[in-house]
């Protein structure tokens, strides 16, 4: 609301001229008591302040009339523009002198700030830009490189191609459409994030049904991989949003299988936990915590921070990405109120932990007829 | 070897018509197209197709009003297909009386599937006394399911799911409408009792309730039964 009250130049003079005001009715109750010259000064700390938070016309305006105002009300004799002493002439031409170049310099200084400011955002979007641009045209025509190149082959006329390289070329192009799905995929959901699209929708879920439902969509994507899955007996139903959570468990394994070497082991894990809340003594905080570890690399130690970012890819990374599925990942955790970590495993291997404080309910407390 | 089934495809991209009318006919269907949907209306009206693949986002119309027009009269399957992959969409479409719907990308070997299902469910009217599935029966006059010949025990509500699913095999069926069926009308928000129902009832008929063939679940939407 403040903002909006600074913007209108209506607002501003209105500002302008009441601290203006203000200031010098103080003054005057005191006029007896203190110098003109200390009033002098406190006007010009007005002005000054002024500079700081208007536009330059508004203070152009306490400027003008913070003089008007010293003359008239305090510069001996009182109640006229005449002034007596030529002293007085001069303080006041230094004084209105003073209060214009203060207005000026602090708006340019303002103005200066303000492109600097801008031009940083333009060079850091674009370098964004960039990175992102590198990082799709990479992932995206890499995809759309071998479909056309399966095909191409497979209508040449003058080759004659095995059933068996056919079917080889086949299978390419599938691989190559269902990578080029998954971040056309990623693209859409990261602009629901970007525009604010998202409402999960709560429901119960049964956690444990997403877990394997998922894992079954990716069993092609794993097929090299080993993959564990472990779930608390009688794990409670919770209240998330079934198709965010399938994505966000989707993503996690799909980032394991492609960023770590063949044979390595995923594991999923869900489980119920409850704390105390220490301070009220009643409230039990129940969760529901999924975690996603393997046991390959882990991620680059001086980077780990930052794999949660946005086109964020690793150095010397030989896996590529776009830097899309974790982020996605922590919008779609944060937007149902939970939280998402990410370590390094002692032994080597990431292990991501995904926390969700939300309702739950037994499955044993509903009737059973 | 499909009787010379008609299907109608309301869609306006040239690349899906292709695409579909090469599958399609492929597969022995007669294929008729309409690019939009008063055309598709039309078409419909004019030749009685036995399936209809509607696209939701069309050029002349939003494509929910165009199913409740089609809905009013036409008495056969219709199919969605379309990129809008909401759920909120998904599950009007089927409460405007859509019997299915693919997001595309589809694969195509799951649409044959789904419109063998749909055109079976039109021809064959449930009305048999008993069923089969996988190594399991079912005999409705006895309320009363097998798995390789032993009596499967099941509680009364268990029983009414399976047999509310299974007479709809093939059909997705929303989360609010088994419920309403079940449970009655004021259980329509409670999907607490299906989640916990659909797990039980997996460990009891499915040879592994974590990789179910039977019972599969359509995120955010509902439940489907899939018998083959």
């Amino acid at each position: 609301m403040d903002k909006l009250f600074f913007k209108s130049t209506k607002n501003q003079y209105l500002i302008s001229f009441l601290s203006v005001a203000i200031v010098s009715l103080l003054c005057l109750i005191v006029r007896d008591v203190i110098d003109y010259k200390i009033v002098g000064y406190l006007l010009l700390v007005v002005v000054s302040l002024l500079a700081i938070f208007l536009e330059i016309k508004p203070v152009l305006l306490g400027a003008v009339l913070s003089a008007l105002a010293l003359n008239f009300v305090f510069i001996k004799p009182y109640y006229t523009l005449h002034i007596d002493k030529p002293e007085d002439i001069l303080l006041l031409a230094l004084y209105f002198i003073i209060a214009l170049i203060n207005a000026v310099l602090t708006n340019n200084f303002r103005r200066m700030q303000r492109a600097i400011q801008i031009k940083q955002t333009r060079a850091s979007t674009l370098k964004l830009y960039n990175t992102l641009l590198d990082s799709l045209s990479h992932e995206l025509r890499t995809p759309i490189a071998a479909i056309l190149g399966s095909i191409d082959t497979l209508q040449q006329k003058d080759v004659k191609l095995t059933l068996e390289t056919q079917q080889k070329l086949h299978n390419e192009i599938e691989k190559a459409s269902m990578k080029l799905n998954y971040q056309v995929e990623n693209l859409l959901n990261m602009s629901r994030l970007e525009s604010g699209y998202i409402y999960p929708k709560s429901d119960w879920c049964d956690v444990k049904e997403i877990i394997y439902n998922t894992c079954n969509r990716l069993s092609e994507e794993t097929k090299d991989h080993k993959i564990i899955i472990s779930v608390d007996e009688n794990l409670p139903l919770f209240k998330l949003d079934y198709g965010l959570m399938e994505q966000i468990i989707y993503n996690l394994v799909y980032n394991c299988s492609q960023h770590t070497p063949k044979g390595v082991t995923i594991s999923i894990n869900a489980k119920y936990e409850v704390d105390a809340d220490y301070d009220s003594h009643i409230d039990l905080i129940k969760k529901c915590v999924i975690t996603i570890s393997d046991n390959g690399y882990g991620f680059p130690a001086a980077e780990i921070d930052r794999a949660f970012d946005k086109f964020h890819r690793f150095k010397d990374s030989k896996t590529g990405g776009t830097g899309l599925g974790l982020s996605i990942v922590k919008g779609f955790v944060e937007a149902q109120n939970g939280t998402i970590t990410l370590q390094n495993a002692e032994d080597g291997g990431a292990i991501f932990e995904l926390s969700f404080a939300v309702d739950c309910l037994s499955i044993n407390s509903l009737p059973n007829e | 070897m499909n009787n010379g089934f008609t299907i109608l495809v309301i869609d306006d991209e040239a690349q899906i018509r292709k695409l579909l009318e090469i599958s399609l006919e492929a597969n022995e269907y007669k294929v008729l197209f309409a690019i939009n949907g008063k055309d598709g209306i039309t078409t419909a009206a004019s030749h009685q197709p036995d399936l209809i693949l509607l696209d939701l986002g069309l050029p002349d119309e939003d494509g929910q009003s165009i199913l409740k027009k089609l809905r009013e009269w036409f008495v056969n399957p219709i199919i969605i297909l379309s990129v809008k992959s909401t759920e909120e969409e998904i599950v009007k479409a089927l409460d405007n009386g859509a019997n299915d719907y693919l997001t595309k990308p589809f694969r195509t070997q799951e649409l044959l599937a789904r419109i063998r299902t749909a055109l079976r469910s039109k021809t064959s009217v449930n009305n048999e006394m008993t069923l089969s599935f996988g190594n399991c029966t079912i005999d409705f006059a006895s309320r009363i399911v097998k798995a390789n010949n032993e009596i499967i025990k099941l509680t009364a509500t268990e029983y009414n799911l399976l047999a509310l699913l299974i007479k709809n095999d093939g059909r997705v069926l929303t989360h609010q409408y088994i419920l309403k069926e079940i449970w009655g009308q004021s259980y329509s928000e409670q999907t607490q009792y299906l989640r916990v129902f659909v797990a039980q009832l997996r460990k009891k008929i499915e040879e592994d309730a974590n990789h179910p063939k039977f019972i599969i679940t359509e995120s955010g939407v509902g439940y489907r039964f899939n018998s083959s």
